[in-house]
């Protein structure tokens, strides 16, 4: 296993006085609310039948039943709100996962999860004929639950170190692609099904799975904003946490939940949607350096924007066709992985 | 491995001298190697057997030196001899190629599976499924073309001053996610027929392989086996770090470089013929290590693993679902994943990790 080595925070960041690197901090925070209501209020505005923003104020506080309020109310809004849900969910599942591997680079993918996902969507398409999104919903929510509960007995619950964590999230990976593969190969229906699915797409957001998946988003936030300080003492390595106090079974089990909670719900609403996790949390690191408590929210607020910013490109950029969110997503965070391995000093794990 | 056992001075090899040249025989390792040939054929000859059609081995052997009677000769030399030809010659680039990557990259998990060679070859073949229609052979082409360019990528953005090992593998992470959601993508837009082709090119299947698919292959491996054998001195001397090699006289980069190019080629056409066979790069090298007990790249006894490994897959995978219901790297996908669990458990257990 291979890592970078943890961001360094900016030099003058670390130099300033520390009141004053906490109003930068919550500055550069209320900077990035606003950034979000940007994209929000774009997502609404954009799209294959652009609506002027007056119009999309009448359709969301004054609704009338005229064409562009039809077209907000049940078409962007319910898809703008999926988007800032899913990309609350993987920016935080992200930041508590490469936290609690120690691995920067670490995301949900690499614990098998949305591999778990998979395995249960297509048994679910395949063996009891279920094809309708809402009705995928439970089953990618199971899928990651099992996955992890897997991956976290394997790589040892009550002993997991970070590669051993990685490790397991890998062989189960590897063995859950292979069912889903196989499923597939044995039947048309589920691969022509599975392969709208696995590309990670906003398009046929509703209402309905919004409720379905936004209690499980709630309890998950707000379980990892309070992990920050048990897993800031985490990063410090096992010995240097217990011996600040930190019951690290319970941390690390509690953080597995928490993931499971928010990248099961992400995965569940709307597909595998590649690279936020990891890349989000990643960066943040570089504007806030490595406490956990800014890293959280600043991962909770940018992660939308990139999700959402992403959606309204893919609508934009393919028209009158639209480009999948998950397909837009890994095509702006690839070239940005590769600047910042090229940019980063490496180190051995 | 265990450094103290490693290190007890025990004559693990013979010496070979004669004027003007000397050689240094690894016994164990030799063995190791041989066995590992003898088992391949053997398998290779059980699974000529296997099919609709079952030959005892005694018959195939006959067939094959040219005894058996007329539809034997035809279904032996025509429809299953081929495919396992494929199959040892797949199973061996992949081995060595992935022992290849695992010494340069310096990392046991360094597969051209990781570094995202697969998936380029995989996104230059949905290419050609795709948007052209294309037949096997316009698909192979794809594969290689998509395999090289991105092997070509990755190497360049990887450069500063030199290719870091770390880096390399890292660059490769992001590309190959990049090139997964093309193929994503690419999957979409195909009408489910070609997405079924697709996806059976994806997985790695060994089925309907003919003497056209053989010969390529083996002139790669003929001629490229060679040039790596010529460069191991080299590559063991630079797994103990790039200054240690220099001290020693080795040309780092241009070693790297050849070694580098040499296995992006064998896995392309290994590709060609098979699709992306999954796991029997990352696995094989790890498993013939393990047997040799020997450090070092140990690049024949991967070969011989990766060929015997793919043709035991493809006969357990005749034989758990029938004749041609599932392709070969559905198996080798669900065995990597089994011994990575294995691994993890022995490491456990030893406190390793």
């Amino acid at each position: 296993m291979t890592l970078v080595s943890p961001a360094k925070a900016g030099t003058e960041t670390a130099t300033a006085p520390p009141g004053r690197r906490t109003a930068r901090r919550a500055a550069g925070l209320v900077a990035s609310v606003a950034v979000l209501l940007v994209v929000l209020a774009a997502s609404v505005a954009i799209g294959a039948k652009p609506i002027p923003l007056d119009d999309v104020w009448h359709g969301l506080f004054h609704y009338s039943g005229q064409n562009s309020d039809v077209v907000i109310r049940d078409v962007r809004v319910p898809r703008t709100v999926l988007g800032l849900l899913v990309g609350i969910g993987l920016g935080l599942s992200g930041a508590v996962i490469q936290a609690l591997t120690r691995n920067p680079l670490a995301d949900p993918g690499l614990l098998g999860l949305s591999t778990g996902a998979a395995a249960a969507v297509v048994s679910a398409i395949s063996f009891l004929g279920i094809t309708s999104l809402t009705g995928y919903v439970w089953f990618a929510f199971f899928g990651t639950a099992v996955a992890s509960v897997l991956v976290y007995a394997l790589g040892g619950s009550r002993g997991a170190t970070p590669v051993r964590l990685a490790l397991a999230g890998t062989a189960v990976y590897a063995a859950l692609y292979g069912y889903v593969n196989a499923v597939q190969l044995l039947d048309g229906v589920a691969l022509d099904k599975m392969r709208f699915w696995m590309v990670g797409s906003l398009a046929s957001a509703n209402m309905t799975i919004v409720q379905q998946v936004a209690p499980f988003l709630l309890v998950g936030s707000v379980l990892a904003l309070a992990l920050a300080r048990p897993l800031n003492a985490v990063a410090l390595g096992d010995d240097t946490a217990r011996a600040l106090g930190t019951h690290l079974g319970r941390t690390r089990a509690l953080s597995m939940l928490a993931v499971t909670l928010l990248c099961g719900a992400a995965t569940a609403a709307c597909g595998p949607i590649a690279f936020v996790g990891l890349m989000v949390p990643h960066l943040v690191r570089a504007l806030t350096g490595p406490d956990l408590r800014w890293i959280l929210p600043y991962a909770a607020v940018l992660s939308p924007v990139l999700v959402l910013g992403a959606d309204v490109i893919g609508r934009v950029a393919a028209r009158p066709a639209e480009l999948q969110v998950g397909v837009v997503t890994t095509f702006i965070g690839g070239p940005v992985f590769i600047y910042l391995v090229r940019r980063r000093r490496m180190a051995q794990l | 491995m265990n450094a103290s056992k490693r290190m007890t001075p025990r004559t693990r090899g013979v010496t070979l001298r004669t004027r003007g040249f000397s050689m240094r025989l690894d016994l164990r390792g030799a063995i190791v190697g041989l066995l590992l040939v003898v088992l391949s054929l053997v398998m290779a000859v059980v699974l000529i057997g296997t099919g609709d059609f079952p030959i005892a081995p005694a018959d195939v052997l006959n067939t094959l030196a040219g005894n058996g009677n007329p539809a034997q000769d035809f279904i032996i030399n025509e429809l299953r001899m081929p495919r396992v030809l494929v199959g040892l010659l797949v199973g061996a680039a992949l081995g060595l190629s992935g022992a290849l990557f695992q010494s340069i990259s310096r990392n046991p998990l360094g597969s051209p599976d990781v570094v995202g060679f697969g998936q380029g070859s995989a996104a230059g073949a949905l290419a050609v499924i795709v948007l052209f229609q294309g037949g096997p052979g316009a698909v192979a082409a794809g594969a290689v073309v998509g395999g090289l360019v991105t092997g070509a990528g990755v190497y360049g953005l990887a450069w500063r001053k030199g290719v870091h090992g770390y880096r390399l593998v890292l660059v490769g992470i992001g590309a190959s996610s990049m090139l997964s959601a093309v193929n994503g993508y690419l999957l979409t837009k195909a009408d489910l027929q070609d997405a079924t082709r697709a996806v059976v090119w994806l997985t790695g299947s060994l089925n309907g392989r003919d003497w056209s698919q053989v010969w390529p292959l083996a002139t790669v491996c003929a001629v490229l086996l060679p040039v790596v054998l010529a460069y191991a001195r080299d590559l063991r001397m630079l797994e103990m770090g790039d200054d240690s090699a220099y001290a020693l006289g080795v040309r780092v980069e241009r070693t790297r470089l050849v070694l580098m190019l040499a296995a992006v080629v064998l896995t392309a056409s290994a590709t060609a013929a098979a699709g992306p066979v999954a796991f029997v790069a990352l696995t094989a090298p790890q498993l013939a290590r393990r047997l040799t007990r020997s450090s070092g790249p140990n690049l024949l006894p991967s070969a011989w693993m990766g060929a015997g490994l793919l043709i035991t897959a493809d006969w357990s995978a005749q034989r758990l679902f029938g004749a041609d219901q599932l392709p070969v790297g559905v198996l080798t996908g669900m065995l990597g994943g089994g011994y990575l669990l294995w691994l993890l458990v022995t490491e456990r257990k030893a406190g390793r990790i």
